[in-house]
């Protein structure tokens, strides 16, 4: 055990699975002597040399392409895409090539990449440095999008999804890269895909999340317990696909639901969540389903982020509110 | 302040567009110009260039009549295009990894895939996709597979597999997508061995070569990402199968990556679903390409030799046809794409959502 930022974490994953398969590649911007602009592939490079770890022409689509013709070769490749924001120059290579070689092929040529994103705001970066899009990408047949909350899952999570034979888009959130440290094991060890997780137990009101989101959902869950509420969080993790019985088994108890992301609220995971809840669980419930997301604005300039970003406050209103109802 | 410019831009242009002349082996009226790689040739090698077109234009004829009977789905007419596809793809090896694009498929089926399987692409099955070829499907999107031959070159260069390339086509409409650019960049920066195609056949479906860019060539478009490229005659498939030759043997040989432009024409409607040509070129411009037609300008040089006569090319036709006909039957027979099939391949681990899809849909079908 040692306690480890989630960037460092990882790094930890990353130098794990290179070590692990010969067949893995990383490669991106400044992602080689750099270490990338995070240094989240520091030392990588020294170690495992220039052919495995290596610096790319500036192009986001033609990373994505390079991964999907390695792919084809035998490889395992971790592209990344040094902000979130630049994904939209490589969508028809994330959407229309990678997530759909499966489905065409039938199953013959496959695209086991795992790509590698910082998003989220919060750190007061240039314009589309923090647009989370896992709005976007959660639509995608084929695709796995997964969205670590701490530096355990991180690295757990991080080594599923290079194992996993789809691709799979592995959003870092940028704020939690060094504001957060875990007690994690030093060896290899995983975090299973498509599973959420029952952060802390609850019988009052359960609040789904995920990302950094789920940070202000403990917050909030804190000031909610000195009035005396109990409440569940539940970590999605994987946000495509969605584990909804870790969701429908919590509100046979609870029978409230709060879900909050970090995202703009139209469309997406909440809407998702609360789309599966109505369906197939609606009778659980004995309040609306309450949301917590941002508004649906262009993502904001740097001074505008604090106010936009929902917080700890906001999950605890919407919480009273539901619970009041 | 002096009005005259430092910098003369007009000579720059004119520089751009003092162009080599396009590599020929044959001209226009068959006539031998490059008599040393004429001569390269046996007959033998002639009369099975000559038998490819004629292969490539019986399987355009065959297919447009299945698509006139309805039997195709989306079919891209190769007819004029016979010696760049034929020329280009012959210099190619089993080994080598194909990238075609939706216009590329008598070069799929030289280079591995079935005629049936070409079929059953066409018409939307999946069954179509799985061919033994060393190659990807067509590709859709124009631009998108440059990305990927620069990946796929550099796995086999990573790989050190000897005497093996990534070879893909595109089109002129293709050079306009920043893809295609794109992958260039990178196979020149990782010294790749890909050998990038553009089949010019003038019309991005009805958009002519001259909107399409200002540059007065497209090979120049792999000058800015540092990779040789030249312009070859697209009617003379000695000229493009020697150029692709010299290409492999250059890239084979640890050079890098090239890029070819062939100079071809695509006499028809730029797909079976209904563009009509006429609406945007005129008989008079079309007419000097068919007098350049592929087919024509080798069957003179048999035909010369006594290599070569019309009841011979019938006979071949005939036989062609027929084994298209045989391969539509067994299209015909391929098992119904089912949709709990699609959810499975869709991910090796089926999410739980569509686990129960999967449910729902092979009960249904249970029912059929």
């Amino acid at each position: 055990m040692s306690k480890k930022t989630y960037i460092a974490a990882i790094t930890d994953a990353l130098d794990i699975c290179l070590e692990d398969d010969p067949k893995t590649l990383i490669f991106g911007e400044d992602v080689g002597k750099n270490g990338g602009v995070f240094r989240t592939t520091q030392g990588l490079q020294d170690k495992y040399g220039e052919d495995r770890v290596f610096d790319t022409p500036l192009a986001e689509s033609g990373i994505l392409g390079l991964a999907t013709g390695l792919g084809v070769q035998g490889f395992r490749p971790i592209p990344e895409i040094q902000f979130m924001g630049f994904s939209f120059e490589a969508i028809d290579q994330i959407v229309g090539q990678a997530a759909r070689m499966r489905f065409r092929f039938n199953g013959k040529q496959t695209s086991p990449m795992t790509i590698r994103t910082p998003y989220g705001g919060g750190t007061h970066t240039a314009e589309m440095h923090a647009d989370n899009l896992e709005n976007f990408f959660t639509g995608v047949p084929g695709l796995r999008v997964v969205m670590p909350s701490n530096p355990y899952d991180a690295k757990g999570l991080l080594i599923s999804s290079i194992e996993n034979n789809d691709p799979v888009l592995f959003m870092e959130n940028l704020k939690l890269y060094r504001s957060m440290k875990d007690d994690i094991p030093d060896g290899k060890y995983t975090v299973p895909l498509d599973k959420a997780n029952v952060v802390q137990e609850g019988t009052d009101l359960t609040i789904v999340a995920y990302g950094a989101e789920v940070n202000e959902a403990k917050k909030a869950a804190e000031k909610l317990a000195e009035n005396n509420v109990s409440v569940e969080i539940i970590d999605l993790r994987t946000v495509s696909p969605i584990d909804t019985d870790t969701i429908f088994k919590s509100l046979e108890k609870t029978h409230k639901v709060v879900i909050v992301q970090e995202a703009q609220k139209m469309a997406g995971v909440g809407a998702q969540v609360a789309s599966a809840i109505s369906e197939d669980a609606i009778l659980s419930l004995d309040a609306p389903i309450g949301r917590v997301a941002a508004p649906n604005s262009v993502y904001p300039f740097a001074q505008g982020e604090d106010y936009w970003i929902p917080g700890a406050d906001e999950i605890v209103e919407k919480a009273n509110e539901i619970l009041n109802y | 302040m002096a009005n005259k410019s430092v910098v003369d831009f007009e000579a720059i242009k004119k520089d751009l567009a003092d162009l080599p002349k396009p590599i020929q082996v044959l001209d226009e009226n068959s006539k031998v110009v490059d008599q040393e790689t004429f001569d390269s040739f046996s007959d033998d090698d002639l009369v099975e260039f000559m038998k490819k077109m004629v292969w490539e234009r019986a399987l355009h004829e065959q297919t447009m009549n299945f698509s006139r009977q309805g039997r195709m789905g989306f079919y891209a007419p190769t007819e004029g295009e016979e010696a760049s596809e034929m020329g280009t793809v012959l210099a190619m090896k089993k080994q080598d990894y194909l990238l075609p694009a939706y216009r590329d498929i008598p070069q799929l089926i030289q280079h591995g895939a079935t005629v049936t399987e070409a079929y059953l692409w066409s018409r939307g099955h999946v069954l179509g996709n799985e061919y033994e070829a060393n190659a990807m499907m067509p590709q859709i999107i124009i631009g998108a597979a440059y990305d990927e031959a620069a990946g796929v070159g550099l796995g086999i260069k990573k790989n050190k597999e000897e005497d093996k390339i990534a070879f893909t086509y595109t089109g002129d409409g293709g050079t306009s997508q920043g893809d295609s650019y794109e992958g260039m960049n990178f196979a020149g920066a990782f010294q790749t061995p890909t050998l990038f195609i553009v089949q010019n056949n003038g019309f991005a479906i009805s958009t002519p070569r001259a909107k399409q860019t200002a540059a007065p060539s497209l090979a120049q478009k792999a000058v800015a990402a540092g990779i040789p490229s030249v312009q070859v005659d697209g009617m003379d498939i000695l000229a493009c199968y020697t150029v692709a030759k010299a290409a492999r043997d250059y890239i084979t040989a640890g050079n890098g990556p090239v890029m070819i432009e062939t100079l071809t024409y695509r006499y028809g409607a730029h797909s079976s679903a209904g563009d009509d040509p006429k609406r945007y070129r005129t008989e008079e411009e079309v007419k000097p390409w068919h007098e350049k037609d592929p087919l024509i300008r080798l069957r003179k040089v048999l035909e010369d030799k006594g290599l070569w006569s019309d009841e011979q090319e019938d006979k071949l036709v005939e036989e062609y046809k027929s084994s298209f006909k045989d391969a539509i039957k067994e299209a015909d027979e391929a098992p119904k794409d089912k949709v709990s099939d699609m959810l499975k391949r869709t991910f090796e681990i089926p999410t739980p959502e569509m686990r129960k899809e999967i449910e729902k849909f092979e009960a249904k079908e249970s029912n059929e």
